[in-house]
């Protein structure tokens, strides 16, 4: 990784630990809670004045939002780079399908239990992974959780009888309360339960990283021996950084389910992982609205892309051709435009124009 | 605090603006029809035009639309031009869920046609139930789509898995008696319903292998077909899988009878696949078919769709799905016809539900208010000399234990103007 982008997540770690010592301080937890609730209002505001497609798009930026902050803690706080975060995903995905075809599906606490199952699950997996991971650095830890973004997708092809094979499994959902109405839309209700979570993770991290535990991530991945001298056990803040960041990627595998109704290997595989990656160094990995960024790329690059596409218009042969390609493409662009302009991503950009 | 607090308002304007430029596109509330005005008919499907499965089926749908420009040049249906929207969701059953809410919610399609694969539709078909959406034509052989009772507006366009393998094992029977005979199939609806069609006319097959398509190794199956001494092998495999098979046998030494379906069965392809080798590895080659062949220029169907793709898809090469795609578009304009001037969604599912649809196909479409599958059966074909031909007549079949019938060649020809009528 580019160099310039983690002294830039360096500087923005240590501006935000001098916000903590400032004597301006009121309770963090509260702080974020008004934060959230402000947030929270405005968006379910929004969503009433959007269109399902919209809402469903906005649910699909709430899934990515339970992802991208707990990479960023990761990455940007802890100093881990995960390539596998994709199959984590996939780890809290298939639970969910599971046990909503095991329960049926139909009464209202369904949908919790199975979206706590996935990220139960998530959590183990990344705990195994987080220990093997904890001795490894750089371009070898790269390399192990590359080996898991490849090879968790095959387990649900060579455990066809239980996972579905490559078709995947498709499960029912309820639909959204009726209390709601009986016209309330489908989009709508699944743009909430994703907000919902994306907003749990937010709030919950927020105050991790504001915590000593965020403080000992810091610790850890600015000098190893020196945060060992100092008491903290290295090994220890690793897993664990590595196991809050597994939870967030259960949760938005989970609520990845619960957008398509369906989980199927293709949809978990290595280019996700992947994407992550791009998304939290696009959207910059200096604090957790970077997430935001990331998230909103994540979602915007086809139409725009599509988009782009149309304003070309270079006839049918060309275009065909460019129809998969040109998206990554646009996202590979906007990368470079972003690392050279904003090394601190989308998130240090916006702030620095705001600044002025 | 007060800074952290204008940072969170500002963020959360941020998402309201983005949310909020994008209000709900108006048109809607005029029409009654979703996708329909008095000059255009909007219609949307989802293909891989990118991916594992782009190959070959990427070509189908930009034969569909140029079929729809032709018709449009000629002044549409119902002096209705139909606006084809082809999005891109390279197989992968988590983007066909994305992009067909893009074309029903956003665009408000009025129908989806020929949507392809079956991990990819299966996993739409209750969102296509639950807002009505007409669901014509879907590309695939697959019993999960022809359930009128389950899912009213969805209508399968291919053969079905078990009436082809019921003809290609009646041709094993008559061509090959006493040979033994082995299966090798997909792990996944297409190969189950092919073992359930071969099985139903042959009796227990001697060995039933099975490949998953992520898995581009195929060694430890043939090998087990060989050690068995399977003499006439029946393939339920995707067109790469064809390929990887017949040349995994050619690297073991292993000479057997192939009898592929029409899915994996496509020539041009399986040539492109197998490379210079491929005359000698394909000689003898059977597998079926249910349109005529594009290779066949004494054919008036086969000479009309060239004469569109020359004209209206850039020339583009000529070839099996090139002709599916522009069969597609003949059977959907069919259907738009017999629907009337006063095109609702109702009244397009009556009409399909009529049948009696005449087109490019060897055999009659099977459409009825019981049935939604497609075609009633296939005509065998035989590559000799590097040369794919039908032999015999069509033969017709059902689903379950019925027998497999010949089915007198059709001699049907298209309309002069190439534009079906009601």
């Amino acid at each position: 990784m580019d160099s310039r982008v983690i002294d830039e997540a360096r500087a923005g770690g240590a501006r935000r630990a001098s916000e903590v010592s400032s004597p301006r301080r009121v309770n963090t937890l509260l702080r974020h809670l008004v934060i959230a609730v402000v947030v929270g209002v405005v968006v379910v505001c929004a969503t009433y004045q959007i269109s399902p497609f919209r809402n469903y798009q906005l649910a699909t930026v709430a899934a990515y939002l339970c992802v991208l902050p707990g990479l960023i803690v990761l990455t940007g706080f802890n100093g881990q780079i995960s390539l596998g975060h994709g199959a984590l995903m996939a780890a809290g995905a298939y639970p969910v399908a599971l046990s909503q075809n095991l329960l049926g599906g139909d009464a209202w606490w369904h949908l919790p239990v199975s979206i706590l199952a996935g990220v139960v699950v998530a959590v183990l997996v990344g705990a195994v992974i987080g220990v093997a991971a904890a001795r490894l650095h750089g371009p070898y830890l790269a390399g192990a959780t590359l080996a898991v973004a490849v090879s968790v997708p095959a387990v649900a092809t060579t455990f066809d009888g239980v996972f579905g094979g490559d078709a995947g499994l498709s499960f029912a959902l309820a639909p959204a309360p009726s209390s709601l109405g009986a016209y309330f839309p489908f989009e709508r209700w699944q743009a909430w339960v994703a907000l919902l979570g994306a907003g749990i993770v937010m709030l919950l991290l927020a105050n991790l990283v504001r915590s000593r535990y965020g403080r000992t991530f810091r610790a850890v991945r600015d000098d190893e021996v020196a945060a060992a001298l100092a008491g903290i056990h290295v090994g220890r803040a690793r897993v664990l950084a590595f196991v809050v960041s597994a939870a967030g990627a259960g949760l938005g595998g989970a609520m990845f389910a619960v957008l398509a109704q369906s989980v199927s290997p293709g949809a978990y595989g290595l280019t996700l992982s992947l994407n992550l990656v791009l998304a939290v160094v696009l959207g910059g990995l200096g604090g957790l609205r970077g997430a935001v960024w990331g998230a909103v790329a994540l979602v915007a690059l086809q139409p725009v892309a599509d988009a782009a596409t149309g304003w070309l218009d270079l006839g049918a042969a060309a275009s065909q051709r460019l129809e998969g390609t040109l998206p990554l493409a646009v996202f590979g662009l906007a990368l470079i435009v972003v690392m050279t302009t904003a090394p601190g991503g989308l998130d240090a950009l916006v702030t620095r124009i705001l600044r002025r | 605090m007060l800074r952290s607090l204008w940072r969170g308002v500002a963020v959360a304007a941020a998402l309201a603006v983005v949310a909020a430029c994008s209000e709900d596109s108006p048109g809607g509330s005029g029409a009654a029809v979703p996708g329909v005005t008095d000059t255009t008919i909007v219609v949307g499907t989802h293909q891989p035009l990118t991916g594992r499965a782009a190959a070959g089926y990427s070509k189908i749908s930009a034969a569909t639309k140029a079929y729809f420009e032709y018709v449009n040049s000629k002044g549409g249906v119902h002096g209705r031009k139909i606006e084809y929207k082809v999005v891109d969701d390279a197989y992968d059953p988590a983007k066909t869920q994305q992009v067909v809410r893009q074309l029903v919610l956003q665009d408000k399609v009025f129908a989806i046609l020929n949507g392809l694969g079956t991990p990819t539709h299966s996993g739409v078909l209750d969102f296509l139930k639950t807002n009505k959406v007409p669901d014509l034509f879907v590309s695939s052989g697959s019993a999960l789509f022809n359930q009128p009772s389950k899912y009213p507006d969805t209508f399968g366009f291919n053969v079905d898995y078990v009436t082809e393998a019921k003809v290609l094992a009646n041709y094993v029977k008559k061509t090959f008696p006493g040979r033994k005979v082995c299966f090798f199939g997909q792990n996944d609806d297409f190969g189950a319903d092919a073992l359930r069609g071969v099985e139903t006319v042959l009796g227990p097959v001697a060995v039933s292998q099975k490949y998953v398509p992520t898995n581009p190794n195929v060694a430890p199956q043939v090998g087990a077909l060989k050690a068995a001494g399977c003499q006439v092998n029946v393939l339920a495999t995707i067109t790469p899988f064809t390929a990887l098979t017949i040349g995994t046998a050619a690297k073991l030494g292993y000479r057997a009878q192939w009898v592929g379906s029409s899915v994996g069965g496509d020539f041009t392809g399986l040539s492109a696949l197998l490379g210079k080798p491929a005359g000698v590895l394909l000689e003898g080659y059977v597998t079926s078919g249910y349109l005529p062949s594009p290779l066949d220029d004494a054919n008036p169907w086969t000479k009309l769709f060239k004469d569109v793709n020359a004209k209206f898809n850039g020339n583009a090469t000529f070839e099996v799905n090139t002709l599916f795609g522009m069969a597609v578009g003949y059977t959907f304009v069919q259907a738009l016809q017999a629907a009337g001037e006063d095109l609702t969604r109702e009244s397009l599912i009556s009409a399909v539900e009529k049948g009696g649809f005449a087109g490019p196909s060897l055999v009659p479409m099977r459409y009825g208010k019981d049935d939604h599958s497609g075609f009633s059966g296939t005509q065998i074909s035989v590559i000799r000399g590097g040369k794919q031909a039908f032999v015999d007549t069509p033969y017709v079949t059902d689903t379950g234990n019925g027998p497999v019938e010949p089915h007198p060649a059709d001699a049907s020809v298209p309309p002069a103007d190439g534009i079906p009528t009601a």
